[in-house]
C-alpha cells in the first residue's frame, strides 16, 4: 500500500520542490570540479560558497566556519573524534548524554575502547540533563561537552545557551547534534556559546548524504577524511555540490519560514496529543510537554507493541516509527526511552508521529479517527491487557 | 525487512484470537529477550485438540506465528500437534525474516506449554514433552 500519510520527518523528508529545483543544474550543466581552474569549475565553486553563507546564516556563524560532510553522523563522528584528537594534551574526558544519536553514542563508545573516559549524563523523565549534574562532572581533563539539541524520538529541547555557558565558563568545547533542531527550532551559535555543530541535510527538505559541521574559529578538530585540499583540509573529498547547493537553500528556506511552521505544527501536534491523550486510555505523552520539537509526538500506549501498531497504521497509508525492541533489529528498546525511566513494556507500546510543513489538519483528524480503533483491535489480542483488565476488576 | 503475504494475511486477520473458558490446558509462555507474551487455549476431547485460540503481546511475526501454530494443531492428536515445531509454522508462512525466527519459537513453546498443563491437570504424561521454561530465549540460543 502508498503511504498517503507521512508521519516519519524526524526519520527523513522529502526533497522540497523549490530544493529539487536548485539542485538540478549541478547534475549535468554546472558539473565542474569545484576545485579546477576553468569557466564551469567556477560555477561549483560559486554554488559551494553561495550555500556555505546560507547554511552559515541559518545559525548566525560565519561562512568560513562551515565543512559541509556527507551527514549528520560523519559530523558526529568528527565532532567527537577530532576535538578528543587534538586536545589529546589537555585530556581526555568527555561529557555526553545517554540520549544521544548512536551516531554520537557509539563514537563515543569507540573512544572509551581507546582510552578515552567518558561521562554519560542521565536525563529526568522529560528527556532533560541536569545543570549541575552536567557542571559537576567537569574535571581538569575535560575536553569535551556534547549534549544533543532536541532528541530525535522524545523531542526535547535541552537548554543549550545555559549548557553553553557553563562549557564557556569551564573553558571546555561545546558541541551539539542540532541534526533534528536546525531548521525546526532556532539557532544562535553566538548567542548559545555553541563551539561545534552537527547539521544533516535529509531532515529539513535537502537530500539524504549531505551534512555539515560548524567549526566556531579557533577550536582545533582534527579530520576525520584525508587526502585533498577541500574545505581548507578539514575534510578531504570532491565536494557534493548538488548536496550542498541542496542544504544551503533547505536551510535557508526553513529559517525563512520558521515562524509560520512552527506556529502550524504545534497547533498540529498540540491536538494530536491531546487528542490520543483523551480518546485512548492507557496512553502517556514520552518528551517534554512544550519544550519539545514542532512536529514531535511520541507516545506510549500500555499492554501493546509497536511494531504490530506500525503494521496496522501502514495498512492504512499511515507512515510512523517506535521505539519498541521488536522493531530495533537489536531487540533492545530504545535506549532514549530506556533513560527517561518506561518500564520495558512501556517502550514497547511507543509510536512517534513526526510532522512536517506537509502535514495538515486532515490527516492529523484521520489519525485521531483511527487509532482507537487500532490500539484496542491489539489490546483486544493482547494477554497482559486482560490480566490488567482482570485485576482492575 | 519485509514479511512474506502469508505472515501478512496471518497478521492482519489472525485465526483464533480469544479465550478458551475452562479450556483443557493453557499455556503462558515470555520472551525475555524483547518482552513478548504469548498465551495459548486447547480444548482436548478424546486426545485430539478441538478448538485452540491464543492471545499475544508482540511483534507482526509473533502475531502470525500464533495464528498459524493455533491453525495447525486443531484437529491433531497430541502427538501429532508435538511436530507443529517452530521450523513447521515458519514454513507455514512461508519463512520469517532472520532476526523473528525466535517470535516463532515462542509459539511453539506456548503450545507445549498448554498441553503440559492438560497432562498436569489429567495426570498423564505425554512422550517427548518437556516442562515449559519461563524464558524462551534459554531454550532456543539465537538461530
Ligand atoms: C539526532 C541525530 N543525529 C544524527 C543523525 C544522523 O544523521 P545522518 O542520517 O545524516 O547521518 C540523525 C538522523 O538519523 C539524528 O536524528
Ligand atoms: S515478538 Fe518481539 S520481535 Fe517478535
Amino acid at each position: 500500500m502508498k503511504t498517503k500519510l507521512y508521519f516519519d520527518n524526524a526519520a527523513t523528508t522529502p526533497v522540497r520542490e523549490e530544493v529539487l529545483q536548485e539542485i538540478l543544474p549541478y547534475f549535468r550543466e554546472h558539473y565542474g570540479n569545484a576545485s579546477s581552474v576553468y569557466a564551469i569549475a567556477k560555477e561549483s565553486k560559486k554554488a559551494l560558497e553561495k550555500a556555505r553563507a546560507q547554511v552559515a546564516a541559518a545559525i548566525n556563524a560565519q561562512p568560513e566556519e562551515i565543512y559541509f560532510t556527507a551527514g549528520g553522523s560523519e559530523s558526529d563522528n568528527t565532532a567527537l573524534r577530532g576535538v578528543v584528537e587534538a586536545y589529546a594534551s589537555k585530556g581526555n574526558h568527555i561529557i555526553t548524554t545517554k540520549i544521544e544519536h548512536h551516531a554520537i553514542l557509539h563514537t563515543a563508545e569507540y573512544l572509551e575502547k581507546h582510552g578515552a573516559e567518558v561521562t554519560y549524563l542521565n536525563v529526568d523523565e522529560y528527556g532533560k540533563i541536569s545543570l549541575e549534574e552536567l557542571e559537576k562532572a567537569i574535571r581538569p581533563e575535560t575536553v569535551l561537552i556534547s549534549v544533543m539539541f532536541a532528541n530525535n524520538e522524545i523531542g526535547t529541547i535541552q537548554p543549550i545557551k545555559e549548557i553553553g555557558e557553563i562549557a564557556r565558563k569551564h573553558g571546555v568545547v561545546f558541541h551539539t547534534d542540532a541534526v533534528q533542531a536546525v531548521g525546526h527550532v532556532p539557532i544562535d551559535v553566538e548567542k548559545m556559546n555553541i563551539d561545534l555543530l552537527s547539521m544533516s541535510g535529509h531532515k529539513l527538505g535537502a537530500p539524504k548524504g549531505i551534512g555539515a559541521l560548524y567549526i566556531r574559529k579557533g577550536i582545533k578538530v582534527e579530520p576525520l577524511i584525508f587526502g585533498g585540499a577541500q574545505e581548507k583540509k578539514q575534510r578531504a573529498g570532491t565536494e557534493n555540490i548538488p548536496g550542498i547547493v541542496g542544504i544551503g537553500k533547505a536551510a535557508e528556506l526553513a529559517v525563512a519560514e520558521m515562524e509560520g511552521t512552527t506556529a502550524k505544527l504545534v497547533a498540529l501536534r498540540d491536538k494530536l496529543i491531546n487528542g490520543i491523550l483523551e480518546t485512548i486510555p492507557y496512553s502517556r505523552l514520552n518528551g517534554h510537554p512544550t519544550d519539545r520539537l514542532p512536529g514531535n509526538c511520541n507516545i506510549s500506549f500500555s499492554y501493546i507493541e509497536g511494531e504490530s501498531l506500525l503494521l496496522l497504521l501502514d495498512a492504512l497509508g499511515i507512515a510512523a516509527s517506535s521505539g519498541s525492541a521488536c522493531t530495533s533489529g537489536s531487540l533492545d528498546p530504545s535506549h532514549v526511552l530506556m533513560a527517561i525511566g518506561l518500564p520495558h513494556e512501556t517502550a514497547h507500546g511507543s509510536l512517534r508521529l513526526t510532522m512536517d510543513r506537509d502535514n495538515t489538519e486532515e490527516e492529523v483528524d484521520f489519525i485521531l479517527e483511527k487509532l482507537p480503533g487500532i490500539v484496542q483491535r491489539l489490546r483486544d489480542m493482547s494477554p497482559v491487557y486482560e490480566d490488567a483488565m482482570k485485576a482492575n476488576k | 525487512m519485509e514479511y512474506s503475504e502469508k505472515v501478512m494475511d496471518h497478521f492482519m486477520n489472525p485465526r483464533n484470537v480469544g479465550e478458551i473458558e475452562n479450556a483443557s490446558g493453557v499455556g503462558q509462555v515470555g520472551n525475555m529477550k524483547c518482552g513478548d507474551i504469548m498465551k495459548v487455549y486447547l480444548q482436548i476431547e478424546d486426545g485430539k485438540i478441538v478448538d485452540a485460540k491464543f492471545k499475544t503481546f508482540g511483534c507482526g511475526a509473533a502475531v502470525a506465528t500464533s495464528s498459524m501454530a493455533t491453525e495447525l494443531v486443531k484437529g491433531k492428536t497430541i502427538q501429532e500437534a508435538l511436530e507443529v515445531t517452530n521450523k513447521a509454522v515458519m514454513e507455514a508462512l512461508d519463512g520469517l525474516p532472520p532476526v523473528k525466527v525466535h517470535c516463532s519459537c515462542l509459539a511453539e513453546e506456548a503450545l507445549h506449554a498448554a498441553l503440559w498443563d492438560y497432562a498436569q491437570k489429567n495426570n498423564i504424561t505425554i512422550d517427548g514433552l518437556k516442562p515449559p521454561v519461563n524464558d524462551v530465549d534459554e531454550l532456543h540460543h539465537h538461530e
